[in-house]
């Protein structure tokens, strides 16, 4: 496609889809070797909608993701020493290991959160773009969420705040085809899980290849242009395919061999990096940008390895603004 | 000083932290041109315009995440929930997100609301328009509670509560709507965590909160009459706890009678009698007695809400059993 978007802004969503790339596979690997525990929600194939919108937004707009949030809040600006941390539960994690793979959070950054509530953070969302508005500050929410998503109440009740106040906020359904193990057109009536729904609230149905990432960032400047001057909130839906199952748990099996493989073949990495060179970048440049995510990567796990696990002091801190956790005198 | 409702009190207490912080905003279903349901928020639309008190859809997730983003980027907002009951339709928003928050992200963000909604029974309304949910949320990490029993206190604890950088869920009671006293004018503030003691007594100690405040004290007023010198406690938030007051009144006073307004099951008493068990069991003269509302639903009718109910006369009968 044609795109808007300089070569500079190109090639940072070539290198910000690489680092998300390389950082979820690191992330695999290192749960299989037992150093990230828990559960992890990789966003291997989902780079470009992540590297797309974090292209268009400025740095004071607000990212609000989900438990499958890395990508996004490593491509709002989070170091990745800190993001491997927390999902190996170190010290060094960005929320200190109280939050883990699920609620990965960078307020420096403006990355106001992983949400592993299914559409809780919707109204959240809302709310923090409200606020902005409230107080001039020009800022614009861009909220990420799974095609499963909207068919919780929470969605329905924060799209029509959102409409009904005319809020700044983007709304991003990252439709992967399947809500955890279930076919998402097994459990909606329409087509689009969210595009079909935003009519009900007077919004446009806009639908993006969520793996190409040129159209991904031109829909993304659109729309949150369109909230910054105040027109209100858009409902996108990104249809895309997680190239791993569900989470760490989930092998994938239950989808069809020949929709994984046309999806594999339809890699936003793959793809981009072709577009690039046709275009006349050279190789060396994009092999470059890859060698560099693959040393940040490295130094990152090195750092993870070295660092402590958090200190038993914390355990009872952080509960409240004062920093303990005291509820009686 | 000017004789205020409790209801009235509301709205002062708001419009108090409005006035002196331009981030203090307020949202809810019917508060702003209608003035509230309960007339709580008469006057504030007019008083702070449409840019501070906001109407919204029947939408309690949406009220309640919409604080929250607030909170999150620089805003003091308050969000009425209608009744107390509906805490259950966005329990994820107030117990998963709202009180964890914090803590989930180290610390990194600071979520500065209040949650105000219309508590407890005695109004006739039915199982899901009565419910004393105190301690749903005192059973939460990063919730604090707070339940006023007065319209002075009304204002002072919902200063406290706007000015807290905490999340606060703020209970008014609606059997006490209509209660008057006087009241000083001027800022009113006071702190979380503080409980007061309203009768001197030394024979037992009778705990309480907001609506069962006058029960408590309706009944040291007839113990008194039988010779039974009984201390009543108003303890006025339960997160923060003030266990200074209760401990110090129970080891004088040797017996301790709960008054809640909650079915028994895992009341706020119940924790209160673990921690004097725990604490000072050997100053106590007797068994630790909680009187609650049966482990049922609230009924509407008038007979039977009642005798569900904790009365003077159930308090003045279960501290008699054990003097």
């Amino acid at each position: 496609m044609t795109t808007s978007a300089a070569i500079d802004t190109r090639l940072g969503m070539y290198r910000g889809m690489i680092r998300a790339r390389y950082f979820e596979q690191r992330a695999y690997d290192l749960f299989m070797e037992g150093i990230v525990k828990g559960t992890t929600h990789l966003g291997l194939g989902q780079e470009a909608v992540a590297a797309g919108f974090a292209a268009a937004m400025r740095p004071t707009d607000m990212t609000f993701c989900t438990y499958r949030g890395h990508d996004h809040t490593l491509l709002r600006g989070a170091p990745m020493p800190a993001l491997l941390g927390e999902l190996a539960g170190r010290s060094t994690g960005i929320c200190g290991g109280k939050g883990g793979s699920m609620h990965l959070t960078d307020v420096t950054n403006h990355a106001m959160g992983s949400y592993a509530i299914v559409g809780a953070h919707l109204p959240i969302a809302v709310g923090a773009a409200w606020a902005g508005r409230l107080r001039g500050t020009g800022q614009v929410s861009v909220c990420f969420f799974g095609d499963g998503t909207t068919n919780i109440g929470a969605f329905h009740e924060a799209v029509n705040l959102a409409a009904v106040w005319k809020v700044p906020v983007v709304f991003v359904c990252e439709n992967n085809l399947y809500m955890e193990y279930t076919p998402i057109a097994a459990v909606i009536p329409v087509e689009h899980p969210a595009a079909d729904r935003a009519s009900a609230y007077g919004l446009e149905p806009l639908i993006v290849d969520g793996n190409d990432a040129d159209a991904v960032y031109e829909i993304a400047v659109a729309t949150i242009e369109r909230a910054r001057r105040g027109e209100g909130p858009s409902m996108v839906e990104a249809k895309t395919y997680r190239h791993k199952g569900h989470s760490r748990a989930d092998p994938g099996a239950y989808r069809p061999h020949e929709e994984v493989e046309a999806w594999l073949a339809r890699d936003p990495i793959t793809i981009y990096r072709a577009r690039l060179e046709a275009e006349g970048v050279g190789a060396s440049a994009l092999d470059a940008i890859e060698r560099q995510a693959a040393a940040e990567v490295d130094d990152a796990t090195q750092q993870t390895r070295n660092a402590p696990p958090p200190d038993p002091r914390t355990l009872t801190t952080q509960l409240w603004a004062d920093g303990g956790s005291a509820w009686r005198n | 000083m000017a004789e205020l409702t409790y209801r009235a009190a509301v709205a002062r207490g708001i419009a108090q932290e409005m006035d002196r912080d331009s981030s203090v905003v307020l949202i809810g279903e019917d508060i702003a041109a209608a003035g509230g349901v309960f007339k709580t928020t008469e006057g504030l639309l007019e008083r702070f315009g449409p840019d501070r008190v906001f109407d919204t859809p029947i939408s309690e997730q949406a009220i309640t995440g919409a604080i929250m983003g607030a909170a999150m980027n620089g805003l003091r907002p308050i969000g009425e929930l209608m009744f107390s009951d509906f805490l259950a339709v966005c329990w994820d928003i107030v117990a998963n997100q709202i009180a964890k928050t914090r803590y989930m992200t180290g610390g990194q963000v600071s979520l500065p609301l209040v949650i105000r909604t219309a508590n407890g029974g005695g109004t006739r309304f039915g199982g899901q328009h009565s419910q004393s949910l105190e301690n749903w949320a005192m059973a939460v990490p990063g919730l604090k509670v707070v339940a006023p029993s007065t319209p002075r206190d009304v204002i002072g604890l919902m200063a406290a509560a706007i000015r807290d950088p905490d999340p606060v869920v703020f209970f008014e009671h609606k059997k006490l709507f209509a209660t008057k006293q006087e009241v000083p004018d001027g800022e009113i503030v006071d702190r979380l965590g503080v409980a007061t003691v309203l009768a001197q007594g030394s024979d037992v100690t009778l705990a309480a909160l907001a609506a069962m405040v006058p029960v408590a004290v309706e009944a040291a007023s007839r113990l008194k009459a039988s010779g039974v010198s009984a201390e009543v406690i108003d303890l006025r938030s339960l997160v923060p706890l003030d266990t200074r007051t209760l401990l110090e009144s129970v080891s004088r006073t040797g017996r301790l009678v709960t008054v809640e307004e909650n079915p028994r099951l895992c009341g706020w008493g119940a924790e209160i009698a673990s921690l004097v068990a725990e604490e000072i069991l050997w100053d106590l003269d007797g068994p630790i007695v909680r009187v609650t509302t049966p482990h049922i639903p609230l009924p509407a009718a008038a007979e039977l809400e009642d005798l569900a109910i904790p009365s003077a006369d159930r308090v003045v009968e279960a501290v008699l059993k054990i003097q």
